[in-house]
Formats: structure tokens, sequence, C-alpha cells
């Protein structure tokens, strides 16, 4: 059925109310990839056999990524109009008694995450409780979702969805709000109001330059031309970050949406999707939404009985991570290698098959509907200075809590670490938080105070970058990090300018000798030397920030980099030339746990005797500090 | 590997003969045959009009095509910067170690390829793992061994 009026869109809307919020008891595993990893699917299927085999009359569901990937598998049990419940770290046999305990009409007490006593309904603007007055008794113990410090503070746009519907149902979607702002658009605003709501909401874009985005359509919209493009940017190369999988798993209808009401502002006709072939789950999903948003009429011809026709595409990567920067992802979708060309002139100008084009990131496209649906006011209220709105991280590395968080620009780093993030794990210190991925830097605790945003990042010689948040503590090592990031961009370098293919093949060499022991006197110098010429001739934005991981890492960490060259000292004990291991005999009591776990063999002893590395046998793989649980294996 | 095999003819098939369908007519056959072979590589080309170089330039450009063959089991160990950070330079020297395999290349008896990828978004379960299509979140040693011990 094509929807073609208010009411049919308000019918299937209803139909989706009843789907998404049923009158039994409904069950939801989180499965996207991070799900999967941790065992979901597991998890889903002893909940259908269960059911199955209790006859259990509930309604099982797969959402995606409520974005606490670390306490994967995450289930989420609605008692309808009573409360629901979130449960964490599930596998099978917690799963069958949770099972067991809903045949009995029991709550189920264990591995309980939250109580969520309410939703938002953001489109709306609206709360939805799950129950009011609250009917349960419940242990006080349990939090609820905002008590958490990983939740409270955050404001969810992009993930609106994400966790709260099934993103194989498009009706789940429409009953939270989905394609009423497209409706609006198409239905009751000028192409030019479209675009002077986005511009006034100050969103900028996501995907790494912040360029603004409403600007950016005015300049597509204004382009002389019949035919034009819109992009959606899904090549998420950062290693370290996955926002834009969470979204396009999650909740692939927000991405298409905001693309369908770019496409009308812009006089648009067709869109593409570039996804990454390593979100394969991501791909699937993408598939399914565009063909239900089809079975609609939300794409293709005719959109709700207008002129206005608009269809999408799904392009696969096939692994270069220079293809996320615009012109080399234009070059591959055209077929051909993806090499970046010097710009002007802009895609907006002459793009896609030289058409104007405009190109966005996954995130941006899906800020689009709740800017129409709620007006640029209420967009620009959020956020702070020249960052407006939100964001969605993926905060990673050392931090207690791991996941994705969308917070209000201008939050603080210390915030985000250590309120979200729960601190540091282990009890260790905090050292660095890396942003912006391989064009980033890393920042020190001296600046934990500094607000998240683009201009206060920039100014710190990181960058906000597309939002991976990798945080480190005192058992990384910051050259080792540098080197990490040089030898990234030295591969991925796609070898047309000279600056960015020598330039940080040089780097990586010169790095690689201090982490050796064989730095010399005068390679910070050179290294830093090297860095601003390559940021000042490089062609593309990967060469002009490949240096910033060097950068920044001498910057603020310079002493660790003269330890490395002077003393031959790796003081985060990282680099294993610089290191050996040993047995400190006091407290060796001769266990024997790190002989047998050694894969090669490199410990001497026996049972209550003293144990010895063998030297020359080692190979510095850590096996034994990890294994001993006694800290009687000394890094020198 | 599955039990039956497209004909080559069936994949080229897909795709109208414009050069602008190269890389997905190499992903399908890579998809297809996990790798690509000179024949089919030539093939290719007849079909959307390119010359062999260009093909060949694409081929070797994008990290996703292989053109000699896989092992029936791939083993792609993540090392993107978290599961760089959480060891995942371990989880792959201990795999050379078990399979006797550099990483980037295959068991000669083609049961294994060993590979690394640069984040497969899952970092909050670093360091991760990917066998054949699965995920091994968390992974460590042991568990990995004993996962590989189940192929
Ligand atoms: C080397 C390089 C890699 C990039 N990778 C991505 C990416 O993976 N995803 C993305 O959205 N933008 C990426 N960009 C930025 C894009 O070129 C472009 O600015 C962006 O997609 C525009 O969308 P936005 O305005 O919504 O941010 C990359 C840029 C460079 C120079
Ligand atoms: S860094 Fe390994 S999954 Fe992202």
């Amino acid at each position: 059925m094509k929807i073609t009026s208010l009411d049919q869109l308000q019918k299937i809307k209803e139909q989706g109310f009843r789907r998404t919020y049923p009158d039994k008891i409904k069950v939801m595993v989180g499965m996207a990839t991070c799900g999967i990893s941790a065992g979901a699917d597991k998890v889903y299927q002893t909940l259908a056999d269960k059911m199955a085999e209790l006859g259990l009359d509930i309604v099982l569901e797969k959402t995606g990524c409520i974005g606490f990937c670390q306490r994967e598998p995450l289930v989420d049990v609605v008692y309808p109009g009573k409360v629901r419940l979130s449960y964490q770290g599930m596998n099978p046999e917690k799963t069958a008694a949770l099972a067991e305990a809903l045949k009995e009409g029991r709550i189920f007490l264990d591995n309980i995450l939250c109580r969520i006593d309410e939703e938002e309904l953001l489109m709306e603007g609206t709360v939805r409780p799950y129950a009011n007055p609250h009917p349960v008794e419940l242990p006080a113990e349990i939090p609820t979702y905002d008590d958490l410090s990983f939740f409270k503070k955050q404001v969810k746009i992009s993930l609106r969805n994400c966790g709260f519907i099934n993103p194989e149902r498009i009706e789940e979607y429409i009953a939270r709000g989905g394609y009423g702002a497209l409706y609006q658009a198409v239905t009751q605003m000028t192409p030019e109001e479209v675009i002077a709501q986005v511009k006034d909401s100050g969103l900028r874009g996501r995907g790494g330059a912040g360029f603004p985005t409403g600007l950016k359509w005015e300049f597509c919209r204004n382009a002389p031309g019949d035919i034009k493009y819109v992009i959606c940017n899904a090549d998420e190369g950062d290693p370290g970050a996955f926002m834009d999988r969470g979204i396009l798993e999650g909740d692939p209808h927000a991405v298409l949406e905001g693309m369908a009401i770019g496409a009308y502002a812009m006089g648009a006709s067709a869109g593409y999707i570039y996804c990454r072939a390593e979100y394969p789950l991501a791909i699937e999903h993408l598939k399914t939404a565009i063909s239900q948003a089809e079975a609609y009429g939300l794409l293709g011809e005719g959109i709700f009985g207008t002129d206005f026709s608009f269809k999408i595409k799904i392009r696969e990567g096939a692994g270069a991570f220079v293809c996320g920067e615009e012109t080399a992802l234009i070059a591959s979708i055209e077929g051909r290698v993806g090499e970046p060309r010097p710009r002007p002139p802009f895609p907006a100008q002459s793009g896609l098959w030289g058409k104007p084009t405009t190109i966005n990131n996954v995130k941006t496209w899906s800020h689009i509907a709740p800017i129409i649906a709620r007006g640029a006011e209420w967009y620009a209220s959020l956020g702070s200075g020249q960052s407006k709105g939100t964001t969605v991280f993926s905060l990673v590395g050392k931090v207690n809590n791991s996941g994705l968080v969308e917070v209000p620009l201008g939050i603080t780093l210390r915030e985000m670490i250590f309120d979200l993030g729960g601190g540091i794990a282990g009890d260790r210190a905090f050292k660095a938080v890396q942003t912006g991925g391989p064009s980033g830097g890393c920042i020190p605790a001296e600046f934990l105070d500094t607000p998240v945003d683009y201009d206060s990042l920039a100014a710190l010689g990181s960058i906000m970058g597309s939002g991976g948040m990798i945080v480190m503590d005192e058992r990384d090592c910051m050259v080792n990090v540098a080197k990490y990031f040089l030898d990234f961009t030295r591969d991925e370098s796609c070898g047309k300018c000279t600056p960015c293919r020598e330039g940080t093949l040089r780097l990586m060499e010169i790095l690689e000798a201090i982490t050796e022991g064989r730095g010399q006197q005068g390679d910070i110098e050179k290294l830093e030397k090297m860095s601003e010429l390559i940021k000042k001739t490089s062609l593309c934005g990967l060469g002009a920030t490949a240096p910033n991981p060097v950068l920044t890492t001498i910057k603020y960490f310079r002493d660790e980099y003269e330890a490395h060259i002077q003393a031959q000292k790796c003081p985060a004990k990282v680099c294993k030339p610089l290191i050996t291991f040993t047995v400190i005999d006091d407290k060796c009591n001769g266990c024997q746990l790190c002989r047998l776990k050694c894969p090669v063999e490199a410990i001497d002893g026996a049972k209550k005797v003293v144990h010895k590395v063998i030297q020359e046998k080692c190979i510095k793989c850590g096996t034994c500090f990890d294994a001993c649980k006694f800290a009687a294996i000394g890094v020198e | 590997m599955k039990a039956t095999t497209l004909e080559i003819d069936d994949i080229l098939e897909r795709y109208p003969k414009q050069p602008q369908h190269l890389i997905s007519l190499l992903q399908d056959v890579q998809a297809e045959y996990k790798y690509i072979s000179p024949e089919h590589l030539a093939l290719i080309c007849d079909h959307v009009g390119v010359p062999l170089t260009q093909a060949w330039a694409v081929a070797t450009f994008y990290k996703s095509f292989s053109l000699e063959p896989r092992g029936e089991h791939e083993i792609k160990v993540c090392l993107g910067t978290t599961c760089h950070l959480k060891g995942g330079g371990r989880l792959v020297e201990a795999c050379e170690r078990d399979l006797a395999v550099a990483r980037g290349h295959t068991t000669e008896d083609l049961r294994f390829t060993l590979d690394t990828v640069k984040c497969v978004g899952a970092c909050a379960l670093a360091p991760v793992v990917m066998i054949d299509e699965d995920y091994l979140g968390a992974a460590s040693i042991p568990s990995l061994q004993k996962r590989l011990e189940k192929l």
C-alpha cells in the first residue's frame, strides 16, 4: 500500500504502536553486532526455544543497541502497564531462568542493569511512561535508567530509536513519529524553507570536518543542473569507532528519512549509501529498510502523492580508508580506484558523474528529521557556542563503561570519561584520550575540563572527528600509539601525492626506530619539521591530518619520547625491544602457572621452586605477567 | 567452501555492461569464489568494457579483493585502535604460532587464512576476532584457541 495522505500515515502509525507496545509481555534482545559478538544470538535462540517448550504467550523481538555495549548481551522485558527491566550480561542459562520466571508470572531479579520507567518520543517531544503510577514493588537497590551515570547525561537524537524498536519493522519506526517530518517537508514546506530550518539549527557535519550542513545544501540547491545526487557517507573508516554502525543497524529509517528530506530540499532524485563492507548487518538492515519504505511509497515515485520522487541505492565499500574522503568516495561509486582529487570543484558543483552532489555523514542525516519535526530553535537550544545539538561518541578503551553515547556538544572530557565512562578500569591512572581517529590527537589529563566541541578540541591540536573517543591509561605508551596511527595512515595512503605517500613512511620509520631503542638525538625535531611539511602540502585530508597523532603526543608527552631515545626505556613498558620480563624471586611461590601458560617454553622451574625466565627464548608476549596471581613477574 | 558455486556467467549477468559496475562485479566474484582468478578477471573486463590494467589497478587498490585462493576458514584478528590497545597484537602472534602461518597468508593445506582488520565495529568488546562470519568478543588466547580447535 502506498501512503499518500496523513490519514494513511496515521493508520500505519496506530498499527505500529500496537506492535511496538503490545498488551503482552515483550522481550527484546539487543542484536546489533556488539550484542552478537557477546553471544546475543544464543540468548535469542534460548528464548525462542523456551517459548515453544513452555508455551509462553509473550512477544519476542530483536532490537538494536541501546548503547551499553560492554554489558551485552542485553535483554529487556517490558511488563505492560508495569515496568521495563533491562538485564545485562545474559547467557543461555540465565535466559532460560528468565523464561521460567515469566512462565510463573514472577519478576526475574538477577542480572538487572536498570529499571526503565519511561521512554521519550523525541519526534513528538513527549514522554511515554511504562507505568503510571508505579504498581510493582521492586527492590530499592535496582537503579533507574537515569540513576546510571552512563545514561544520565545523554540526550538521544541520532540514537532516538536504537534499543527501542525492531529496526527491521518500518511500522515501529513510524509508531515513534517516523516519516512525519518527511510528510511535513514534502507537503507543507518549500525546499527553501527546509534549507532555512537546517541552516538555523546550526547543524554541522558529523563526519569530521564540521562544515555547516544547511550551507552545503544551499550550494547544492543553487548549483545549475537538473540531475543532482545525495550521498550518505557510511564508510566509517576510523578504527575504534562504531557510531554509524550503531545507527544503521539499530535505526536505518532515521537515515533514509533524513536523506529523503535532503533530496527534496536540494532537488535530487537519486541517492547512494556508501557503506563499508565490514558492516554486513548494517547493509542487511538498510536493504530491508529501503524495500519497506518503497512498499509504502515513502521512497520511489511520487512520494506522498506529490511529484517528488527519490530512490536510494546501496554501494558497498571494498576496504579502503581513503574512500571515506568525499572525492575518493565518489570515484569508488563510479567504479574506479578510490583516489581523491583536488577541490575545487567541490562536489556541490561537480560530484557524482559530474553532477551537483551533497555528501553527508550517517549521523548528520539522522539529525534532519528531528530538526524538521521539532524546529531549528529547539535543536539550536542544545549544545554550545558554534557547536549546536548532540553527537554520538563511541567511548571505548580503558574506561569502565564502554559503548555508544550521545551527548550535547559542550560537555567536558572529564564528564565523558569519568561520569559516562565511569572512570578508568582497574583503578589505573588516566593518561590520555584520543579523539578524531588517525586524523586526531591525544589529549592529556591537564585538559580534561575542555568542552567537547569543534573549536575547543581543534585548539588542543586534536579534532572532534567523527566520534571516536579512545581512553588510554598509564599502561599505554604514547610513542607506540603515534606509531600505530602512522602505520595505519602509511598503509592507507592512496599513494597519489608524494608528501603523504613518502612522508608518512618516513615518520613511521623514525617512530619505529625510537620504539626499538634506535632513536637518535634530534629525531623529535625531525618528526616535528616533517609533520608540518606533510600537513601543508598533502592533497587531501588524509595526509593533511596524518601527522596530528605525532604532533600531539610530542607536544603533551615529550618526556616519554625522550625516555625512549636517551635512556632506551619505555616508561609504560609496552615497546618490546625495550623491556624484559623477569621473575621476582621473593614473590614467586613456584605455582607453575606461568610456566604452563608460556607459549614458547621460556620459563624454567618446578613445583615450589622459584621460576626463571629464559631470556633467549622469551618473545615478550606478556602471558606470564597476566597469568601470575602473585604479581611475581616484573617488567623492566 | 559452499557445496555449489554459481557459474561466473550468472554473476556477470547481474550487471549491465558498463564500467561503473566493475567494483560491484569484483565484489560478487570475490564473495562467491573467495578470490578473483586471472580468468575471472579477464571475463569481468570483457563484460564491463575496461582494460585489464584498469581492473588490475582496482583489484589491487581495495583490500577486500584477493587475487590468490583463500583458505577454507578465514580468521581476522582486529587490530583497530581499541583492539590494539587491548592486546589484539598478542592474539595475531598466537595465531601465527599455532597455525604456523604469517598474517596475510594462507596455510599450505588451504585450511586457514590469517588476516588482520582495522576495526569491525565491536570495539566495546575488544579484543575481537572474526572467524568466518562469527564474532568472538573479549577474546583471549585460550578462548581463541578453543574456538579454532572446533573448526
Ligand atoms: C581520509 C578521510 C577519511 C574520511 N572518512 C570519513 C568517513 O569514514 N565517514 C565520514 O562521514 N566522513 C569521512 N571523511 C569526511 C568526508 O570527506 C566528508 O567531509 C564528510 O563525509 C561530509 O559529511 P558531513 O558534512 O556530514 O560531515 C573523511 C575524510 C578524509 C580526508
Ligand atoms: S578496534 Fe577492534 S572492533 Fe573496533
